[in-house]
């Protein structure tokens, strides 16, 4: 600015007084920790509490390749779903959270984040609605772990006679996020779960009318009656963690190549579908492992 | 905003439009009273040739102004304003609206942040949703229709701030406000400044395009009502409005229709495309509340805040016009 425009400035603001801008950015004080997804640490830490003995003592997880996953940046944790109430997720999230120290966004659909109460005890303890968006914001801007169900809801309400057989992976959406991220996919092979809460039947006109995805009649519900509705059985769980898969394609590009996609998913499906059936083979008990 | 555009020597001449006379001192603005659906504006803008249309006027709050008012003000007032910057031989080189995040709902389905070309996943329900979303189409035609024009569409977040009264600030400044139980929306503010300061960036830049303006961060409303001091007021999750409707009457909460998906679901917007054109806001989402809450504080104590404007409207007018006041470097 010019000398003279100044002194004009000046003389100016000393005949009327106009409010001039401050500099410097306003922070604000916060009361809580809850993080721009609505995951709170220190919720987290309530519940890792109150998790621990179902970890520990009920379901007694055992990892096998933990250090395969990263201790830094971001990385899409996929693994397979199962039990009507899944059991899989808490306890994917409550190991890595308890052994690495990281913390993980277990994405879900959108449908939880509808019910009241349970939407925000659900988002308080690291859920995100499964968007595309949501996922390329956790992974390549901040870095974080997020843990996908590619199979989505039709892997927790298949009825036990399939169980252990990977449902269809979605459309490969996890594949093309993790390259437009530039992240690894870390597959992960989960058994237990399945006859945590096998499911009998399900009722698919009661899930109509209450709008739900579906409603199941599992095998708890036999043996504990109203409480098995929520009580688990005591499967043992074990967890492998197989080789991170990287993609040797430039990330940030709009669109990739669908039948690359589609050829990848299918790969790591393939992958994760042998190891859990290597998994079975070797294991002994359902109760004991 | 025409005071921050005064503060600038190179604008030669700021032209105001309302339907009421300006709230804040102006020292260079002129001033010009319209009927609210601009229907004046072709003439005016054939008169003055301007150059340069700031779009402030939309309606985002449906409490203040009837369903008609707002179609009236929103759609016909933009229509109007358009059709005047782009009648043949207009002067008109640059148009900036200001709309409101509101275009793209709240639901259960979105994003967590929306960026500006996701589209809303819920289908528009409210009034001032619709005309919004009418208004975007007309400017978004007429960029297209004129293509040598600068068009600068604004998408404010929810603003909050020292002086602006919207359905949020009048509920956080109650004793109880309304929130609907089992949910603890994430919510996303601007502070008034950095609207203006946006509004000022856009239109001295000549910025073209569509942007989400926002603040930092999101916290989530029982946050903000903490800070703020208030209680929350759960409503039931089924029948919202309804249960709403008696408390409304009684002046006890605002509750428009906007409001209830807002407090369900909350609303993010991606800021990274603004903050490329080389704007960033001054306050965060929690800062915005801070603002708010602190001017709040001051003006219970001391009622309304002393306007730190003292002159009286005639001795302004003869510092503005006199040629008895002398400029020792001449005219500015």
């Amino acid at each position: 600015m010019t000398a003279e425009k100044e002194t004009i400035e000046r003389e100016r603001a000393a005949l009327v007084p106009l409010p001039r801008f401050e500099n410097g950015t306003v922070e604000g004080h916060r009361l809580s920790d809850v993080d721009e997804w609505g995951r709170s640490e220190h919720t987290r830490a309530i519940a890792r509490r109150i998790y621990a003995p179902l970890y520990n003592n009920w379901f007694r997880v055992e990892w096998e390749g933990l250090e395969k996953i990263p201790k830094t940046g971001g990385a899409l944790l996929v693994s397979n779903h199962a039990a009507a109430i899944p059991s899989d997720a808490p306890v994917i999230m409550h190991g890595i959270e308890v052994e690495l120290g990281r913390p993980v966004y277990g994405m879900a659909d959108f449908f939880f984040r509808g019910v009241p109460w349970f939407g925000t005890m659900w988002a308080r303890v690291g859920g995100v609605p499964a968007h595309p968006d949501n996922a390329l914001r956790l992974l390549r801007d901040q870095g974080q772990l997020a843990l996908v169900f590619p199979e989505g809801t039709k892997g927790p309400s298949k009825t036990y006679t399939d169980r252990y057989r990977l449902r269809r992976f979605g459309r490969g959406g996890f594949v093309e996020i993790a390259m437009r991220a530039g992240v690894p996919v870390v597959p992960i092979a989960v058994v237990g779960a399945e006859e945590s809460m096998p499911i009998l039947f399900r009722l698919p006109s009661v899930a109509r009318m209450l709008g739900v995805p579906y409603v199941p009649v599992t095998a708890n519900m036999l043996a504990f009656g109203p409480l098995g509705v929520l009580l688990y059985f005591p499967s043992k769980f074990k967890i492998r963690v197989l080789d991170p898969v990287k993609f040797d394609v430039p990330s940030g590009q709009e669109r990739y190549s669908k039948s690359r996609i589609m050829d990848e998913a299918e790969k790591i499906r393939t992958n994760m579908q042998e190891t859990l059936y290597e998994m079975l083979r070797e294991r002994r008990s359902i109760w004991l492992g | 905003m025409a005071q921050a555009l005064e503060s600038d020597p190179e604008v030669d001449m700021i032209l105001g439009m309302g339907t009421r006379e300006p709230s804040v001192a102006l020292e260079r603005a002129e001033f010009v009273r319209a009927d609210q659906a601009y229907s004046i504006l072709s003439r005016i803008v054939r008169a003055t040739q301007v150059d340069t249309i700031v779009h402030t006027f939309l309606v985002v709050d449906s409490t203040r102004v009837s369903g008609r008012a707002l179609h009236e003000i929103n759609v016909i007032g933009t229509m109007n304003l358009l059709a005047a910057a782009g009648q043949s031989g207009s002067p008109v080189r640059q148009v900036v609206v200001k709309s409101s995040t509101l275009v793209y709902g709240s639901a259960s389905t979105d994003p967590a942040w929306f960026r500006e070309e996701v589209p809303r996943t819920s289908p528009a329900r409210t009034r001032v949703e619709r005309s919004l979303l009418e208004v975007e189409g007309f400017v978004r035609d007429f960029a297209e229709d004129n293509p040598a024009t600068v068009v600068s569409v604004l998408r404010f977040a929810n603003v909050l701030g020292t002086d602006i009264v919207t359905p949020i600030s009048s509920n956080l400044s109650r004793r109880f406000c309304p929130s609907v139980a089992g949910y603890d929306p994430l919510m996303q503010f601007i502070e008034e400044d950095d609207v203006v300061r946006c509004l000022e960036h856009v239109t001295r830049n000549r910025i073209p395009g569509l942007y989400n303006v926002a603040g930092t961060g999101k916290l989530p409303w029982s946050e903000v009502a903490a800070i703020c001091g208030t209680r929350l007021l759960p409503l039931s999750p089924v029948a919202t409005r309804t249960a709403a409707a008696p408390l409304v009457q009684l002046g006890l909460i605002e509750f428009p229709p906007e409001l209830e998906s807002l407090l369900r679901y909350g609303r993010g917007v991606d800021t990274g495309r603004i903050t490329k054109a080389g704007f960033s806001c001054r306050y965060t989402t929690a800062g915005a509340v801070e603002s708010f809450i602190r001017a709040l504080r001051l003006r219970r104590s001391v009622g309304k805040e002393p306007p730190s404007y003292t002159y009286s409207q005639d001795i302004e007018q003869f510092f503005r016009h006199s040629p008895a006041v002398v400029h020792s470097s001449g005219e500015g």
